[in-house]
């Protein structure tokens, strides 16, 4: 009787076929509502800074060169691939693309940077509604984020030059 | 003869410990699904040990907090010297969503050096797998910075001196780009 339950336990044991995945031998993809990494597509971009504003991880920089270049700049580090930016982007120039294999020694890898013309009305330059009160103190002009320490600024705060941004909090370690 | 068998067998298996040093358990938790049997990490010699003296990798996972960076300090210098620090997740990457908090300082680059960074949040077992893998040279990296410029700007300044007449065309010697 246990030989044959023995038996029996055998058959199903070679029925039953294996369940790890082969994963880095064979690819894999992920499901269809995955959302990984954000695709910045420039052709499509009007440097509208919409995503920068929504960022919850203000991941998206904007420095305004001049009146004409801007430079948007996604570093990649922090975001947390929740899609914000491509849900209010006017022009779907970001998709969140279903890419998860982003491991990496250096993480500058990680960034996309956009140097992106803007062309102004030549006209009266008023051919947009004025923005609320809030707005206006959010970002009025330019936009100037500190791109070489990757702090996004507000435009209230004047942290250009002088004070150490990222710095500010040290620790005493042994 | 031998010890290059030993050596090929045995070379490469990564003993691997988990320090969480203040994120919110959903790395932990993909982690530890990577080394069930369905993901299979122990295939690559990926095992979990419980003490930073008996390991040669730390996975990080949570950015460097005002109350841990010195036990993360600590850990990490209890591990044995060739050792390799593995950043899972936007918090340990780049200090994730609340990085400019009081109590946040940042990515755990600040305190410790990091060889690999596998971004996302949480990033799904594969991703951390696939990770391991360029760690241990089975994969090559697959990002690259992706960097755009306009190859050149789209107004044209046109100077009046610069008019040629040629018969009925009239045409611009040098039409300057801004």
């Amino acid at each position: 009787m246990s030989l044959l339950s023995k038996i029996q336990e055998t058959l199903l044991c070679l029925k039953a076929g294996r369940v790890t995945l082969p994963y880095p031998a064979q690819p894999q993809s992920a499901p269809e509502r995955f959302r990984g990494r954000p695709i910045f597509d420039a052709t499509k971009c009007i440097g509208c800074a919409g995503c920068a504003n929504n960022c919850p991880a203000r991941e998206i920089l904007i420095f305004d060169v001049s009146q004409e270049i801007r430079v948007l700049q996604y570093l990649g580090r922090h975001c947390t691939y929740c899609g914000r930016c491509a849900e209010v982007c006017p022009e779907k120039a970001i998709t969140m693309s279903r890419d998860f294999e982003n491991a990496t020694n250096t993480i500058s890898d990680l960034g996309q940077r956009l140097e992106l013309f803007m062309s102004t009305c030549q006209r009266c330059g008023r051919c947009f509604k004025s923005p609320s009160a809030l707005d206006e103190l959010k970002m009025k002009g330019y936009r100037f984020d500190d791109i070489e320490n990757e702090r996004w600024i507000f435009r209230s705060q004047s942290r250009l030059e002088g004070d150490p941004v990222v710095d500010d909090v040290l620790i005493e370690l042994d | 003869m031998l010890k290059n068998l030993c050596q090929k067998m045995f070379g490469r298996s990564l003993w691997v410990y988990h320090a969480n040093s203040g994120g919110c358990n959903g790395c932990d938790i993909e982690v530890l699904n990577a080394l069930t049997p369905y993901y299979d990490a122990e295939r690559f010699g990926i095992k979990l040990v419980g003490s930073p003296r008996h390991a040669d990798v730390m996975l990080c996972q949570g950015p460097a907090m005002r109350s841990t960076a010195l036990a993360l300090k600590r850990a990490y210098d209890a591990m044995p010297a060739p050792k390799l620090v593995f950043a899972i997740g936007s918090c340990a990457c780049g200090g994730g969503v609340w990085f400019d908090s009081y109590s946040v300082i940042g990515p755990i680059e600040k305190i410790i050096p990091v060889s690999y960074y596998i971004p996302g949040c949480p990033p799904r077992p594969e991703a951390i797998i696939y990770g391991v893998a360029v760690a241990l040279g089975l994969v090559d990296k697959k990002v690259v910075p992706v960097e755009f410029k306009e190859p050149e700007l789209a107004i044209p300044r046109y100077h009046p001196d610069e008019l040629r007449g040629s018969g009925e065309l009239v045409t611009y010697e040098k039409a300057a780009k801004i």
